[in-house]
């Protein structure tokens, strides 16, 4: 039981990453990036194939992650530049991944053989908590990623550019009137989204030391359950009176309004419990996509928001 | 001086609906000059605004400002120098954005949007000053979002924010049409006091024949892509609403 729970706790983590790249695109660009089930497999095959090299495992990180930005900014460039429609333009993006994929492993599945160090058994993690077992190891590496993310985009969420950014989603118009690119700010959001979704593969690939070409399909619906899942709930704390009290109380204002990017986590956390307690109820593993498309569309008609925002669009 | 030089617009080119609006249409509009714009439904009002703004292309002609043509820059790249204001109050703001959020984009128009923080802490009491001039009590919501507030209120803060940074032309499209009878005074005499005070170039559309009798100081009536009325100075002054809606009705009568 301790075990699931750790694992789980793992993987909500993890697919935090994935849940935050959707959020920026989803929520705050307005943008449903289909590109995502094609970037997620990206980073965790750049990932593979450099571990398998032999680079310093902490490395495939930031190279994965420029990697996802420029997945996010060919799809920003099908879309303001070619004018393509915002969901087109990541149908085109993720197709196109998947034989990117391919070319870079060279095949469709690819195993990091366990003489090679991840991030989890890296002589700098080893040194500061190599008293852990694995998991807990897991555990602390991705709770520090996640956490640090995080934090960076809260930061970012309050600079000028993060105003910007979440203005052009919020009221394209305005941003033209204050004389800049609204196709330029979309890049810009589009590549942070990818670059995060790319990561999260990337752990997803230290985590199983794998790399599969179908790994992509369902995470979209990942993220945006999760997105979904955590926004709504903390829409309806946000109205209870303990949160009322809680903005009432100095210093404590930010229990009473929680950041968009906590209740992200949140989300990401109950949807993968909900998915590993139906797999631990004896669901056979070919099932998993099915009960995620379905979790899904429970949480679409239970939050009530039954995707509108996306067809719209 | 804004000149508009013989701009011919059609509407959906090529199909059977196909209809053209401006034929070699000129105009040219003095610095400083405040011009109101009446006309019937499809006359021409809000083309003539987007396409000074650059939001929709044209067949053939040029928009000049001061003698030089600006037909080749984009639509945010005519906002630097230009303001606008919507006729609908949730266009001129972003609604999940604080209002202070709000204030502190629109101050920060014509510099860089980089990694500083984006609410200068020290612009505060400015932002607070400029709202309590308003007079709708504002200044103690700068951490309201700025979708919860009223549509009035919206629309004072998008006017402010229009004008917050040096500008040279206000365009307002029926800015005060969603409005209750109050508010919409409220907004018209802080619009007619930006205008003054600012020595901007403004032109305003507008439904209300009586703003287009008492405010500005040039008027254009438009029928059908054409101006059939344009009075200026004393002659403008000279008109009354009744004059105006007398002439509204006979256009009307000869559609």
């Amino acid at each position: 039981m301790a075990d699931l729970l750790v694992s789980t706790l793992i993987q909500g983590l993890i697919y935090a990453l994935v849940s935050f790249g959707v959020y920026i695109t989803y929520s705050i660009l307005d943008f449903p990036d289909l590109g995502v089930d094609g970037t997620f497999p990206l980073g965790a095959a750049v990932t593979a194939v450099l571990l398998v090299a032999g680079v310093d495992p902490w490395l495939t990180l930031p190279i994965s992650m420029l990697v996802g930005a420029l997945a996010g900014l060919f799809t920003g460039l099908v879309h303001v530049g070619l004018k393509v429609r915002d969901l087109l333009a990541g149908i085109i993006t993720m197709t196109a991944l998947f034989s990117v994929n391919l070319l870079i492993v060279g095949g469709s599945n690819l195993t990091v053989d366990r003489s090679v160090d991840t991030i989890f058994t890296s002589p700098a993690v080893m040194a500061l908590l190599g008293g852990l077992s694995l998991s807990a190891r897991k555990l602390v590496v991705s709770l520090v990623l996640a956490a640090a993310v995080k934090l960076l985009l809260d930061f970012y969420f309050k600079t000028k550019s993060g105003l910007l950014l979440r203005a052009v989603g919020d009221n394209p118009s305005l941003v033209t009137s204050l004389a800049r690119d609204r196709g330029r700010m979309k890049l810009l959001g589009l590549e942070i989204a990818n670059a995060l979704v790319a990561l999260g593969g990337c752990l997803v690939c230290h985590d199983t030391r794998s790399f599969s070409a179908t790994m992509g399909t369902g995470q979209l619906v990942f993220g945006l359950a999760a997105v979904i899942i955590g926004v709504s709930l903390f829409r309806s704390y946000e109205h209870t009176g303990l949160a009322r009290r809680l903005r009432g109380i100095r210093g404590l204002r930010f229990l009473g309004s929680p950041k968009g990017t906590t209740a992200v986590i949140v989300g990401s956390f109950l949807y993968k419990a909900c998915i590993q307690a139906a797999m631990s109820m004896g669901l056979p593993a070919n099932m998993m996509k099915l009960i995620t498309a379905m979790l899904f569309l429970v949480v679409l008609v239970a939050s009530g928001r039954k995707g509108e925002e996306i067809i719209h669009a | 001086m804004l000149e508009l030089q013989d701009i011919t617009k059609v509407y959906n080119a090529g199909t059977v609906t196909e209809q053209c609006l401006f034929h070699h249409f000129s105009l040219s509009v003095e610095d400083g000059q405040f011009v109101t714009i009446v006309g019937g439904n499809g006359s021409g009002k809000t083309s003539l605004l987007n396409i000074i703004c650059g939001s929709i292309p044209i067949e053939s002609g040029d928009v000049l400002v001061g003698g030089r043509s600006i037909s080749r820059m984009k639509d945010y790249q005519r906002y630097a120098s230009m303001g606008r204001v919507y006729q609908a109050p949730s266009a001129g703001t972003a609604p999940n954005l604080t209002m202070l959020e709000n204030l502190a984009l629109a101050d920060n128009k014509g510099r860089p949007f980089g990694l500083r923080r984006g609410v200068d802490r020290s612009r505060v009491d400015f932002y607070r000053a400029q709202l309590q001039s308003l007079g709708l009590g504002l200044e103690d919501k700068l951490n309201v979002k700025m979708g919860a507030l009223s549509g009035g209120q919206r629309q004072a803060v998008a006017l402010l924010m229009a004008t917050m940074t040096p500008l040279q032309f206000l365009i307002l499209d029926e800015h005060t049409a969603a409005l209750d009878p109050k508010t919409a005074e409220i907004i018209m005499a802080l619009t007619d006091k930006v205008v003054r005070e600012k020595h901007l170039t403004a032109m305003m559309v507008t439904h209300n024949l009586r703003h287009a009798a008492v405010y500005g100081d040039r008027i254009l009536m438009m029928r059908q892509g054409q101006v059939v009325l344009d009075r200026a100075g004393a002659e403008k002054a000279a008109l009354s609403m009744e004059d105006l809606l007398a002439m509204f009705n006979q256009l009307s009568l000869a559609d």
